[in-house]
């Protein structure tokens, strides 16, 4: 049993440290709000990744809670006015420091799986 | 398109959220269900399909459980005013926000429960007596219907012998009550007896209660094993009766055997088998008593050597009856006066002389509703209780004026605080509801803290007033009257300590509070002129408590250092009952004789005495007596049958005549020896020697005793008394109808062991005595509990109230000093000096300590008035008491004052001045 919560938990891990990327880089260049940065993770993905709102809205406050990101309420002409997020310094570099250690993680697994490959 | 909003907000509900942050995430989260309902169906799902899709989502459980964690908790913030803040809702909420508020002042709230608890404790345990001793109801069936037939019209009170404890009924008038039923379904009668349950040796006493046969079922008892007695059992004559016993001393005496001709009990030497056991709720009427044993009163003969069943002017039973439906007490009473007379004449007693029968002839019957039961603890303590009741209420009330202090400083301290809500438009109302509520929470937890603490005073209490010969059996148990009590205490004190700060406070005027910007702490006149009058109030109510506990000490004092008349100390009271041995009537004087004579050659014995009274033991015996020759009148005298050596064994000194003498026996002339005030009241004065004093023979020839001698007055039954006329008797001159006597032993060595040397001398001489021990110095000191009671509480709560209103006198005094630095500041610069300062502060302390001592001075005359008869040997308008009660507290006030006017004085003008 014990393997298995520990694989489990590593999963849940992988997930949300993955999540928490792919929104950190959605907002490298532009502020966004939920629902657009929700609509990106599943188009650019393919629909291979999904969020819904229990499980998305949680993710983002955690983010700024914990200071990555910032959300203020911004009203454009003719439109309602709507929440936009943007990277702080601090997220910023938090999204170098997670994007190195991605890339690093991707090749390692790489070279692994095209190594049996061959 | 549908508004998610309220779909969003009711899932969020749960999450308690600041307002203000539940709009903003209601709104970012609908926003984006819209978003998806739109995209939803531009992909061509219907409107009822999208919808369907988006409620699963937000119904996922996740929502609110990973939200919790990651939303910032509510900070403190006073409660919004609810558009509805009148009803309960609103009470709540200013419930919530007291308790938030007092959790961020624990010291003060620590303080304040501290004070509430010890208050309302102490107040509680005391009203915990009172409602078991003197409010609770029997806990037998419908106790409201049950009522007492007792002698009215008494006009010189009732000849005979009284034994028991409620000796309201001889068996002959209990007989005719019996058989004359009309206004009752049931009547039944009891009496209490201490009976010996060893068969030898030292005495074991059963609390013993003679029971009718109707007893148990009259009550509605029924057994907890075997069965209780019934009428079958109480036949005039039974010759072998059973016995009932209670629970405890079933367990206790028997192993808990089961009833039955095996499970047997000796009482006085008499063999009584156990029928049954009564269940541990029922303890008998005797309020504050529990019984060990039951025995029907047909076996009165068998265990007594002068058995009272057969003597008409013996009262020794009380009654108890359940009225008829429809009958009132006062329906009763008319009938039972109609056939009085009747009962009167037939069980008029042969032993009555003819005033005695004309007054017993003239008795009536009438009834007294006991609901409650009968109960010589609430005869003894009732008005002792009541008053410890007020003294603690009144240490309460000085408790509350402290903590009101406090709550005026605090409401000072948050001045600019309420201004602001009040410019914001708070309601003032609403104001003092806030402040009331938080005043109410501390109550609340003072009163439930107070709840247990009561549980071990209680105890306490009910210990103090144990003695050897009672055990105080009183059922503490929690009832509504108690919980009733205790929640109106602490809605009185939040009332008490809360108002006054409340309704200031709410006085408050914004525009003033504001714009006093920081000085805003030392608060306005308003808070200082209520500060005075509160210390005022505590100031003479602390007089009133400590003129109190000075007149209750004071009257201990005089009564443990009067001179009584005979030694207190050193001196063993010895009970020797020789009724087992059967002695032939000319054996019995020979007996004692031998006895005393055992007992003298013990070492360590000093000297040694017979006496029917043992003095101060609340025992006694009187007639009705005159002196041939003097002219007065007959009256009564007190008696005791003592042998010779009983004035040198006690310390009385012999003032004229001779001590009692060999010579003194059966069949010489009767003499006795009187003491100071009998000379006093029956001659005048006159010498006593050789007088002849008549005693009414009560229906039987008069007899005459020759004075031999004159001693010095002594206390007969209890210290409290006024000394009485006595005459004593030798012993060797009585039939010894009763064959009993007490033994006073006069010793330097400890009690315990001159009592095992007697003991061992005694036993072994004649193994069938029945013998008793107790030190005469504990039996005196025992006769003084009440005083000793009232003495030590009222003195803890005189020192408790005094400390209380110290600490309140410090407070105002200071808080007078730092309202009035600037003006200080000015004098000092004008030119006064530390001394001026210091007076000038002392003056302002002494004017409110001067106004409080003059109302508490009239106060405490009135209360002391009002409680004299509990004082001994003090006028309640003692001054002297007065005077120390006075100095005591101008000793503390001083002293509370003088520390803040030193602050004052040593104020630097400069840095006061510049502080405006």
């Amino acid at each position: 049993m014990k393997h298995i919560d520990a694989a489990h938990a590593i999963d849940r891990e992988l997930k949300k440290g993955s999540t928490e990327l792919l929104i950190l880089s959605l907002l490298q260049h532009r502020p966004r709000h939920g629902y657009d940065i929700s609509r990106l993770i599943e188009t650019r993905s393919e629909g291979v990744l999904r969020f819904n709102v229990a499980s998305f809205y949680p993710l983002l406050y955690r983010l700024e809670q914990r200071g990555l990101i910032e959300g203020r309420w911004v009203e454009k002409p003719g439109q309602r006015r709507r929440r936009y997020y943007r990277l702080t310094a601090q997220g910023r570099r938090m999204l170098r420091a997670r994007r190195t250690a991605w890339d690093a993680f991707v090749r390692a697994m790489r070279r692994i799986t095209e190594a049996e490959h061959a | 398109m549908p508004d998610w909003s309220a779909a969003v907000r009711e899932r969020l509900a749960g999450l308690r959220l600041d307002p203000a942050r539940e709009s903003a995430l209601v709104e970012e989260l609908a926003q984006h269900a819209s978003d998806r309902y739109e995209e939803l169906v531009t992909n061509g799902a219907n409107a009822a399909e999208a919808e369907r899709a988006i409620l699963a989502e937000l119904d996922s459980p996740n929502l609110v459980s990973k939200l919790r964690p990651v939303l910032p908790r509510p900070a403190f913030r006073p409660s919004p005013e609810p558009a509805d803040a009148s009803g309960f809702a609103g009470f709540w909420l200013d419930l919530r926000h007291g308790v938030r508020r007092l959790r961020l002042e624990p010291a003060f709230a620590a303080v304040a429960v501290l004070s509430l608890a010890l208050g309302i404790g102490a107040n509680t345990a005391i009203f915990q007596l009172l409602d078991a001793v003197c409010l609770r109801s029997l806990p037998v069936e419908r106790p409201q219907e049950l009522v007492s037939v007792r002698v009215v019209n008494v006009q010189h009170g009732r000849t005979g012998d009284f034994s028991g404890r409620f000796p309201h009924l001889t068996y002959a008038l209990w007989e005719r009550l019996e058989a004359s039923p009309e206004p009752f379904s049931g009547i039944a009668a009891w009496g209490s007896e201490r009976l010996n349950l060893a068969r030898g040796g030292e005495a074991r006493w059963a609390e013993t209660l003679w029971v009718s046969g109707s007893y148990f079922d009259l009550l509605g008892v029924r057994p907890l094993s075997g069965r209780l007695l019934t009428r079958s059992d109480d036949r005039p004559g039974c010759a072998s009766p059973g016995a009932v016993v209670s629970e405890t001393f079933w367990r206790r005496e028997l192993g808990a055997r089961p009833p039955g001709p095996e499970t047997t009990l000796t009482l006085n030497g008499h063999p009584f088998e156990v029928v049954g056991v009564a269940p541990r709720a029922f303890t008998g009427l005797d309020v504050g008593r529990d019984f060990d044993v039951a025995i029907p009163i047909c076996a009165n003969p068998l265990v007594i050597s002068r058995p009272r069943v057969s003597d008409s002017a013996s009262w020794w039973l009380a009654s108890v009856g359940r009225l008829k439906p429809g009958w009132t007490p006062a329906r009763a009473d008319a009938y039972l006066k109609t056939i009085a007379p009747a009962i009167f004449r037939a069980t008029l007693s042969p032993r009555y002389d003819a005033q005695d029968a004309r007054d017993y002839l003239a008795f009536g019957l009438g009834t007294r509703p006991v609901p409650t039961g009968f109960s010589s603890l609430r005869t003894d303590y009732q008005s002792p209780l009541w008053l410890l009741l007020g003294i603690s209420g009144l240490v309460l009330v000085i408790a509350c004026a402290n903590l009101a202090n406090l709550m005026v400083a605090r409401a000072t301290a948050r001045r600019r605080e309420i201004a602001i809500r009040l410019a914001l438009g708070a309601s003032r109302r609403r104001l003092v509801r806030q402040l009331l509520a938080e005043s109410l929470v501390l109550a609340v937890l003072g009163a439930a803290a107070g709840a247990v603490l009561a549980q071990t005073f209680g105890r306490f209490l009910l210990s103090f007033l144990a003695t050897y010969s009672a055990r105080w059996f009183v059922n503490l148990a929690p009832d509504w009257r108690l919980f009733a009590f205790t929640a109106g205490l602490a809605a009185l004190t939040a009332l008490l300590f809360g108002l006054l700060p409340a309704i200031q406070a709410a006085g408050t005027r914004p525009n003033e509070a504001l714009k006093s910007g920081g000085r805003g702490v030392t608060g306005g006149a308003g808070g200082l002129a209520s500060r005075r009058a509160l210390v005022v109030c505590q100031v003479s109510l602390s007089l009133v408590l400590l003129v109190g506990a000075l007149l209750f000490v004071r009257t201990l004092r005089n009564l443990l250092t009067l001179d009584p008349g005979f030694r207190r100390t050193q001196i063993l009271a010895v009970s020797v009952d020789f009724w087992p041995l059967r002695l032939a009537e000319p054996a019995r004087v020979p007996f004692k004789h031998e006895l005393l004579e055992r007992v003298r050659a013990i070492p360590g014995v000093e000297a040694a005495s017979t006496a029917w009274v043992v003095p101060s033991s609340g025992d006694g015996w009187n007639e009705n007596v005159s002196v041939e020759g003097s002219g007065a009148q007959r009256q009564t005298a007190n008696f005791n049958r003592v042998s010779g050596g009983y004035f040198r064994t006690m310390g009385t000194p012999l003032l004229a005549g001779r001590d009692f003498r060999e010579a003194d026996r059966a069949g010489s002339e009767p003499v006795a020896i009187v003491t100071e005030t009998f000379v006093r009241k029956f001659l005048n004065g006159a010498s006593p020697i050789g007088r002849s004093i008549r005693i009414d023979g009560a229906g039987r020839p008069d007899r005459h005793l020759r004075v031999v001698g004159l001693v010095k007055d002594s206390k007969y039954y209890d210290l409290r008394e006024d000394f009485t006329p006595i005459i004593f008797v030798p012993d060797a001159q009585d039939d010894d109808f009763f064959q009993a006597t007490n033994l006073l032993i006069r010793s330097p060595l400890r009690m315990d062991s001159v009592t095992a040397s007697v003991k061992n001398a005694l036993t072994r001489w004649s193994p069938e005595l029945v013998l008793g021990f107790q030190s005469h110095e504990r039996m005196v000191r025992e006769g003084l509990i009440r005083e000793r009671l009232m003495a030590s509480l009222s003195a803890f709560f005189g020192f408790l109230a005094a400390l209380l209103a110290t600490i309140g006198l410090y407070g105002v005094v200071s808080f007078m000093v730092v309202k009035r630095r600037n003006e200080i500041g000015v004098r000092m610069a004008m030119g006064a000096d530390r001394g001026d300062i210091v007076r000038m502060v002392l003056r302002e302390a002494g004017a409110l300590f001067g106004v409080g001592l003059a109302i508490g001075a009239v106060l405490a005359v009135a209360a002391a008035h009002a409680a004299k008869s509990l004082f001994f040997g003090l006028r309640p308008t003692d001054p002297v008491t007065l005077l120390m009660a006075v100095g005591a507290l101008a000793a503390v006030a001083a002293a509370a004052s003088v520390l803040p006017a030193r602050r004052a004085a040593s104020l630097d003008p400069v840095t006061a001045l510049r502080e405006d």
